[in-house]
């Protein structure tokens, strides 16, 4: 295997309690901790594993967004992506850009940088669509394995185990093919201080939309975002058994 | 009489305003044996959309399903494909046949429940039509306009999807579960050939085995986390849980530590439930696992830790320690 193509994306802090625009138009991002999808870390992870085990040669790191998201690339190449490239997309361009053209983009890249496997992570945590490596195995009409807990490579065949509703799942494919990590596919590594400065030396190659020829028009309208409804506050209780009787009141025993 | 009168305005309110009949093909979810609970719930969903709903079951030796949808309130009618080729329910055999059906059909709309399954699907398929997908709607405000949560469920979405075919994949606990019975759809079969996926090829499922309810249907549930300490201890909640007819869930600590399989996991990136109660043993309430569980009708929360922020969407808390409440809790109800 020559080639994996890795998705990052810059998105807030998972551990940040975001707030609400108060005009509705989103969420607050300016000022805010970003980090690295967690998804992604166990992509870029699973691809660095297969790079020290031989199978991959090169790991190239991509991220789409303003240029904040060369950080995220840099935290990518620092963990032992290889090289990165960023598709500049900002301002109200990045507000409607969602996973179908994403998914062109990675897709077309794909072709270009000739890869035998595009690893995403199973979903973002800002929009929680999971989508995209759904949608880049549809375009580029590659077999795709979905909530990776485990990937195995054979003689050119990929043994992929899935996290599904009621258990999991076993296919096998061959690559070309898209898989999107699940957060028990392995535990990524931290970033050392002399890894984080050989990053800062490895190629980041800059491109738009543009220059690969997909259109990002909006499919989507965003009409509001607003909170979610407040719990009423609820009521600490001295004893089981006042837990038990307010069971009874409320019905549920 | 007055029905007569109704649906002619309706007729020409359609007419006046030029808008396209709405027709929604929903994806059944089956094991071949029978519809998944998720089933009836994307059901409903596609009802609110209006217009007609149309069933596909496609799966292997599924006859069984296809004749279950026909009895399913409001269906129109049900379309079976039924080949070895759909084995395992890979996304790659089954695109193909939805995007033939759209074709054919020109369906308005396409619905599944945001399940693995659904998850895993109607992405292919949305990319193979080029329409942007919405995931996980918890509600339908019109034919092109969704609400649904993001950033864990600490906000909420409304967005209008432009795109001629909406591809949406349906959160089951936000619709009530459609009747399957009083329907009387008509059953077709729908052609085979072709769609042999030899891109992936489906070799096993192991899968949990339990008598307790499913999780994300289940009217109890009961989940533990890393305050359970170990695997063994999960005991004191089945014990429980058999008391209460309940299902069993966990934190991403808890099934991180390996006290329990990973499908047991409540969660942004697990399952969402919203039973009628949900009693949350030992867990502390990171945002990831609130955004699983907080639209359950009662919450109860146990922990030792007064600060832990479960407290905080909790109706009833008992600041205690587990291991002597829930053993008191089981033995008086």
């Amino acid at each position: 295997m020559a080639r994996v193509l890795v998705g990052v994306k810059r998105v807030i802090d998972y551990a940040v309690k975001i707030r609400v625009k108060p005009d509705k138009t989103g969420v607050v991002m300016d000022g805010i901790k970003h980090s690295m999808n967690p998804f992604d870390e166990i992509a870029i992870e699973e691809a660095v594993r297969l790079k020290e085990k031989k199978i991959a040669q090169e790991v190239i790191a991509v991220s789409c967004g303003p240029t904040q998201s060369q950080d995220t690339i840099r935290t990518a190449l620092a963990m032992g992506a290889d090289r990165g490239i960023h598709i500049e997309v900002s301002g109200s361009d990045y507000q409607t850009l969602q996973p179908i053209h994403v998914s062109k983009l990675l897709a077309k890249l794909a072709k270009e940088e000739k890869v035998d496997l595009v690893i995403l992570g199973k979903q973002a945590i800002d929009d929680d669509n999971n989508q995209t490596a759904q949608m880049t195995a549809g375009v580029l009409d590659w077999p795709s394995g979905t909530f990776c807990s485990k990937i195995e490579h054979n003689n050119g065949e990929l043994t992929v185990t899935r996290e599904i509703d009621g258990g999991l799942e076993v296919i096998k494919m061959k690559t070309p093919a898209v898989l999107s990590a699940d957060l028990r596919l392995n535990e990524p590594r931290y970033a050392t201080l002399p890894n984080i400065m050989k990053a800062k030396k490895k190629p980041i190659r800059k491109l738009t939309p543009k220059d690969l020829g997909i259109d990002i028009t909006s499919r989507i309208e965003i009409l509001s975002v607003v909170d979610p409804p407040v719990r009423q506050a609820g009521a600490i209780l001295p004893d089981v058994d006042t837990l038990i009787a307010k069971l009874k009141e409320g019905g549920h025993v | 009489m007055f029905s007569t009168y109704f649906r002619a305005l309706r007729a020409t309110s359609k007419f006046g305003s030029l808008a396209r009949y709405e027709s929604t093909l929903v994806i059944a979810e089956h094991n071949n044996e029978s519809l998944l609970p998720i089933t009836s719930n994307a059901l409903t969903a596609a009802k609110k959309i209006g217009g007609d709903v149309i069933v596909l079951v496609a799966g292997s030796k599924c006859q069984a399903v296809a004749q279950s949808a026909c009895k399913a309130q409001g269906v129109s009618k049900v379309l079976l494909a039924d080949s070895d080729a759909f084995k395992g329910f890979t996304a790659e055999s089954l695109t193909p046949l939805i995007i033939t059906l759209c074709n054919e059909h020109k369906f308005t709309h396409v619905l599944a429940g945001a399940s693995a399954f659904g998850k895993a699907l109607l992405p292919r398929v949305a990319a193979k039509l080029d329409v942007s997908p919405v995931s996980d709607v918890i509600d339908i405000k019109t034919s092109d306009t969704f609400i649904r949560t993001i950033y864990a469920g600490n906000a909420i979405q409304t967005v209008k999807s432009k795109d001629n075919v909406k591809v949406a994949s349906v959160r089951g606990t936000s619709f009530a579960a459609a009747p399957l019975e009083g329907g009387d759809a008509k059953c077709e079969n729908v052609a085979t050939d072709g769609y042999t996926a030899n891109q992936v090829q489906y070799i096993k499922q192991e899968l949990s085995k339990s008598d307790r309810p499913e999780l994300t249907s289940a009217k109890v549930v009961i989940s533990g986390g890393r305050g359970m300490k170990s695997g063994e201890n999960f005991q004191l909640l089945y014990t429980l849980a058999d008391k209460l007819n309940a299902a069993v869930g966990a934190s991403r600590a808890a099934v991180d530590a390996g006290y329990v399989p990973n499908d047991l996991q409540v969660g942004q990136t697990g399952k969402i439930v919203a039973p009628d109660l949900y009693v949350a043993v030992g867990i502390s309430g990171a945002i990831q696992h609130l955004a699983g569980m907080k639209d359950s009708k009662t919450i109860v929360a146990i922990n030792k830790d007064p600060e832990a922020p479960i407290f905080q969407v909790a109706d009833y808390g008992l600041v205690a320690d587990l291991f002597k409440v829930v053993p008191e809790l089981t033995e008086k109800l």
